[in-house]
């Protein structure tokens, strides 16, 4: 076998063995996709039901919670920036990412520090490569998450929103979320939202809130309220990682798909050039016997 | 006349459909809740929730922490978790 042939039959075959990576993680993914889709409507009705509740309290009571009222001058934010724990999925970390750089500009120009509180380890390795500080981090669960993760991120940030900005360095009057919404199984979203103070209750959400009763609350308005938000920034938190969680997969699924056309392409090629490698390495032979065997006879008829 | 109700965690929807009753416990102390009681919003502490179903049979949840709202003979219930 000639030296060139046994090239392009060297790389047809790390090819595809890379096609057979990328299609099984293609396979994966779009199996997953479907089990966060279905995490995610099952977590709906909780927080339909929780949002209706806000809606119901803040509205009905002229309670002054802190987590309801903006603050007069805002000193620092909190950016809480949800990404993939492992790569392979196209741009998926690097928008959402992108969407929180935007938003710290953004909040910078207003004027306000920004502490940035990180899911999933591509941001984490993002802010640490650039040595940016960082208030807290969580990785390991991006694509699966639990709702004990989403408590665990919403209590450090109802902390620092606790804490008085300030005189502590861990305050915060601000949280911003960033994540990706999962709009269909091609569109994914990196988007920036406000979870504290309430923005004007969710009116962007397609939730049918109707009319809203006159509660009576048990025991006050205010201890409702008290027990109230944390369980919304929770579920907040939880359904953005939820959405996320869906998004990584359904981007993981079209770049493994994309690399595995993309083998098959090149695989394509590279049979070309093999066949066309090894017909030339006949022709060359066939050639090499003839011119052979004709100094054979012309030899052999001026020998007589 | 029924209520309607909903018994929802965070990860799924445990129980829902009509019930004659449902009695649950909030920080000022058990709570029955019969059709055509007035909206109301309350916080539960960690106990059972009972819902009696049309039939007369009695379902049991034990929840950690949650609440209660009702409106318009509609019950629902958030809770953390449910047992």
């Amino acid at each position: 076998m000639g030296a060139q042939l046994r090239v392009y039959r060297r790389r047809m075959r790390s090819v595809k063995a890379t096609k057979k990576i990328t299609k099984a993680m293609e396979l994966i993914s779009a199996s997953r996709i479907v089990k966060a889709q279905q995490r995610v409507a099952a977590s709906t009705p909780y927080s339909r039901e929780l949002t209706r509740a806000v809606s119901a309290v803040a509205t009905y009571s002229s309670t002054n919670h802190p987590l309801t009222t903006p603050h007069p001058n805002p000193h620092r934010a909190a950016v809480l920036i949800i990404s993939a724990d492992r790569g392979m999925a196209g741009a998926y970390s690097n928008n959402a990412v992108k969407e929180g750089e935007q938003l710290v500009a953004l909040l910078k120009e207003r004027g306000l520090e920004t502490s940035a509180y990180l899911v999933g380890r591509k941001a984490v390795n993002y802010y640490k490569f650039r040595r940016r500080p960082i208030a807290g981090s969580w990785t390991g669960f991006s694509d699966s998450p639990t709702y004990e993760n989403a408590k665990e991120v919403a209590d450090a940030l109802i902390t620092a929103f606790l804490a008085d900005a300030k005189s502590d360095e861990n305050g915060v009057d601000e949280i911003h979320i960033v994540f990706t919404e999962f709009q269909s199984m091609l569109t994914q979203n990196a988007m920036a939202k406000r979870m504290l103070p309430l923005e004007v209750i969710e009116s962007d959400a397609p939730v049918a809130i109707g009319l809203l009763p006159m509660y009576e609350f048990e025991p006050s308005a205010g201890t409702v309220l008290n027990a109230l938000l944390p369980r919304y920034i929770e579920a907040r938190v939880f359904n953005a990682m939820l959405q996320s969680a869906a998004s990584e997969h359904a981007a993981r699924r079209r770049a493994m798909k994309s690399a595995t056309d993309n083998a098959d392409d090149l695989i394509k090629s590279l049979t070309r050039l093999a066949n066309a490698a090894r017909q030339a390495e006949i022709t060359q032979e066939i050639s090499e016997i003839v011119g052979g065997a004709d100094a054979l006879a012309s030899a052999s008829a001026g020998s007589e | 006349m029924t209520l309607n109700v909903e018994l929802v965690s965070p990860v799924q929807r445990v129980w829902s459909g009509e019930a004659q009753m449902v009695s649950a416990r909030t920080i000022d102390g058990d709570l029955g809740i019969l059709t055509g009681h007035a909206p109301l919003f309350g916080v539960l502490v960690d106990g059972q929730v009972k819902i009696k179903g049309v039939d007369g049979s009695v379902t049991e949840f034990s929840v950690r922490g949650g609440f209660l709202s009702v409106s318009k003979d509609r019950v629902s219930i958030l809770t953390e978790s449910v047992e």
